[in-house]
């Protein structure tokens, strides 16, 4: 399928962050990914739903390049951010993966402090010139996190003796001390109650002002709330992408409505 | 009747005991097994272990104590008198005892009859000739006294044998019908077994405890017994090791300064070695190699672990020091006298601890949590800065204790220092020189003729308790380390 929609309304008005051309991704003989073609737009949260299983967080994780860390995974196709290849040789995924962030399922906090875990980026890529540059980038991070007021007092305490929904915004606070341009979340509320969900989805409502937000996400209500673009995967195949309200209303494709409507996945 | 006899016995009546038993269960059921509190296979095993634990527990107790009864009234039986000069009661004793063995295996043979063998006016003369054609071994002359006490000690065990078989196989008996009596449906059979089982596991517990305590206090006596010969202040505080050899007099300085400063030291130098190698092997292992290469290196790593340290003292022997001595040597750069030194012993045992390190490091490494590497990685951090700054702190713990772990293994190492290390006690600081450890010189002390009531050997035990206390207290603090990082990153 082609995006026809896509290539006739936006892009000519809209500003494309990330554009993926013809991407397919094996794992070993197991072909993940097929054929993807998707154009991602900045200042927007674009969100991925599908059954399980079907590629979401695979084609998520070619953004920044994670599947490097993988052996058996091979990507083929293009994906350009700012229209240069981030597949290209020239590329440095690690410093790829500064400027695309991203967030996981789990909260994952390092065992050190807060402190230490928000500064860990801005420390490795040498962002700040001295300690006080440096109180204020992870000030900063952990304002944008909506976390600041919680941990203010207690910045020298591990991270990992947060709660669930705090060490989940803290993830996005040290995702974003890198000054990332992309945010990518992988079902980063799968692991949390409806009140820090609630909280992580209003924080991603606010990421949007400065970021390329791309979430992946089981819950076709929160897909509705937070995104603007909705991108419709299934074994594989990315099969339709649009305005969210659209996918959620006027389905183009039979496979999308069943899922939408609950009769896929 | 031969114990060998009894326990089976003791295990037939169990075994008849168990059928019977099942018989028994299914019958009171009116023979549907849903009827049953648990399965029939309880109720059997229920009247097994009444049949069989008590007796057996009770035959080993006699087994235990009758020895010691029979001792002391036969030892009452020689008199003050029939003790010879240079002898003492134990040795009297023990000739009771040969000759009290050399009449069962005369009566077996044939030799001497059984009227013989019990009558107390038996010339002695004769029965100690009957008893060498019969290939016994008695040394000396069996005097009158002796005979007697002999003779005492074959009736008093014989009756005591018997007695014991028939109690044992009565109470055998008696439990077996008290689990049949149980033996009905309503029985709560399984828990009667569960209970059996965990009181079973439980002694097992207890015979490993109750060892470490034994071994433990078999120390502290005799500790205290060196202390009673030997000043404690002289043997913690004496910066000289030159025992006297037992037998010839003249005093010994037994300083135990030069022994743990060796030991601390060859620990150090081997711990040097085997830390970094160690480590950078497991982090190269877990974090690096390709799978192909880590299920071949791994094994090969591992194969260092199961060398006996003989071997590596030989290899320390006959090969490490030669060729130190050949660079550092009189024709090298002359700081180094023979190739027995601590260099030499630190550097070998150091390569044995490296598997140690390593494979422990590894498992450790490779149960950080996948979404540690993930969050590093996903802000663009390097795997060494990833395994620098995130992996190696969240696997410290763990290490630490693998390090604590491999510095007990070097503290308690013998062969290694007996044979590249020299065996001359001196405080220096050159780890060319020739030094020793506790370990080593408590073989010394111990091996040959060893007079266990003289300081020279009794030392042994105080450096072994030394050891002992210096091992638990790094066991203790490699806890503590581990507990403290737990709170702080759980
Ligand atoms: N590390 C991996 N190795 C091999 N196969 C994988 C790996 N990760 C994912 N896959 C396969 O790729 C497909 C897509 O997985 P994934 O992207 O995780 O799906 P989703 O996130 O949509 O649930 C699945 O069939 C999965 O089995
Ligand atoms: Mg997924």
């Amino acid at each position: 399928m082609k995006d026809n929609h896509i290539a006739e309304n936006e892009v000519a008005t809209k500003n494309i962050k990330i554009a993926a051309r013809d991407v397919q991704v094996y794992y070993g003989d197991t072909h993940a990914i097929k054929d993807v073609n998707v154009e991602i737009e900045d200042k927007t949260v674009t969100a991925f739903i599908g059954p399980s299983g079907c590629g979401k967080s695979t084609f998520l994780r070619c953004i920044n390049r994670m599947n490097d860390t993988i052996d058996v995974c091979r990507v083929v196709g293009d994906i350009l951010i700012d229209g240069e290849d981030i597949y290209d040789r020239k590329v440095d995924p690690v410093q790829l993966r500064a400027k695309v962030g991203m967030v996981f399922q789990k909260p994952n906090p390092f065992p050190k402090s807060i402190y230490d875990n928000v500064a860990y980026g801005p420390r490795i890529h040498g962002l700040a010139r001295n300690k006080a540059e440096l109180d204020d980038i992870v000030e900063r991070a952990l304002r944008r996190g909506a976390i600041w007021n919680e941990v203010k007092d207690r910045l020298d305490a591990p991270g990992t003796g947060l709660s669930g929904g705090q060490q989940q915004r803290l993830c996005i606070a040290r995702a974003v001390a890198t000054e990332p341009e992309v945010l990518l979340m992988d079902e980063p509320c799968s692991a949390l109650d409806p009140i820090a969900t609630a909280q992580v989805e209003e924080l991603i409502d606010e990421l949007r002002q400065n970021y390329s937000v791309v979430i992946v996400t089981h819950s076709m209500q929160q897909a509705a709330r937070v995104s603007q673009k909705t991108a419709f995967f299934h074994l594989g195949n990315l099969v339709e992408f649009g305005e969210t309200d659209k996918i959620f209303t006027a389905p183009e494709d039979p496979r999308t409505e069943s899922y939408i409507t609950g009769r896929i996945g | 009747m031969p114990i060998l006899w009894l326990f089976l016995i003791v295990s037939g009546i169990a075994i008849a005991g168990y059928y019977l038993g099942l018989a028994r269960v299914m019958r009171s059921a009116g023979g549907d097994r849903r009827h049953m509190h648990s399965l029939p296979s309880y109720y059997g095993g229920n009247v097994a272990i009444k049949a069989a634990v008590p007796a057996l527990l009770l035959m080993l107790v006699w087994l235990l104590v009758q020895p010691m009864i029979v001792n002391n009234s036969v030892s009452a039986l020689i008199p003050d008198s029939a003790i010879a000069d240079a002898s003492s009661r134990g040795l009297v004793l023990s000739e009771v005892r040969r000759a009290a063995d050399g009449m069962d295996r005369a009566l077996a043979q044939g030799t001497m009859d059984a009227s013989m063998a019990n009558d107390p006016q038996a010339d002695p003369d004769d029965v100690t000739s009957r008893l060498q054609d019969a290939g016994a071994i008695v040394t000396s002359q069996i005097t009158q006294p002796v005979l007697n006490a002999a003779q005492s000690y074959r009736m008093q065990n014989q009756r005591g044998n018997q007695f014991m078989s028939g109690v044992v196989i009565v109470l055998a008996l008696l439990g077996a019908l008290w689990g049949l009596r149980g033996a009905q449906a309503d029985f709560r059979a399984r828990n009667v077994v569960e209970s059996a089982v965990k009181m079973l596991l439980i002694g097992a517990a207890s015979i490993a405890i109750l060892t470490t305590l034994g071994i433990v206090l078999s120390l502290v006596f005799n500790t205290i017994e060196f202390f009673r010969l030997y000043p404690a202040s002289d043997f913690f505080f004496g910066t000289n090791w030159a025992p006297s050899f037992s037998g010839r007099g003249g005093s010994s300085d037994l300083g135990v300064l030069p022994l743990l400063w060796g030991t601390f030291y060859i620990s150090l130098v081997a711990l040097a070695v085997a830390i970094p190698i160690g480590l950078f092997a497991a982090v190269y292992l877990s974090e690096y190699a390709s799978n192909s290469v880590r299920s071949v290196a791994k094994p090969l790593l591992e194969v260092l672990a199961g060398i006996p340290t003989i071997v590596y003292g030989l290899f320390a022997l006959l090969t490490v020091g030669p060729l130190l001595v050949s660079v550092f040597g009189r024709d090298g750069l002359g700081i180094m006298q023979a190739g027995t030194a601590v260099i030499t012993a630190g550097l070998v045992m150091g390569v044995m601890l490296i598997p140690f390190v390593s494979s422990l490091s590894d498992d450790i490494i490779n149960a950080v949590p996948q979404a540690m590497r993930d969050g590093s990685y996903g802000l663009g951090a390097t795997k060494s800065e990833t395994i620098r700054q995130v992996i190696l702190p969240a696997a410290l713990p763990g290490i630490v204790g693998a390090i604590l772990l491999a510095a007990s293994r070097a503290i308690g190492e013998t062969m290694i220092v007996v044979l590249g290390a020299g065996a001359a006690a001196r405080l220096s600081l050159n780890p060319f020189d020739a030094m020793t450890t506790v370990t080593a010189k408590i073989v010394s002390q111990l091996t040959g003729d060893a007079d266990f009531a003289s300081p020279e050997a009794l030392v042994a035990f105080a450096l072994g308790m030394t050891l002992f206390v210096i091992t638990l207290a790094l066991n203790v603090f490699a806890l503590y380390i581990v507990r403290k990082y737990r709170e702080q990153y759980d």
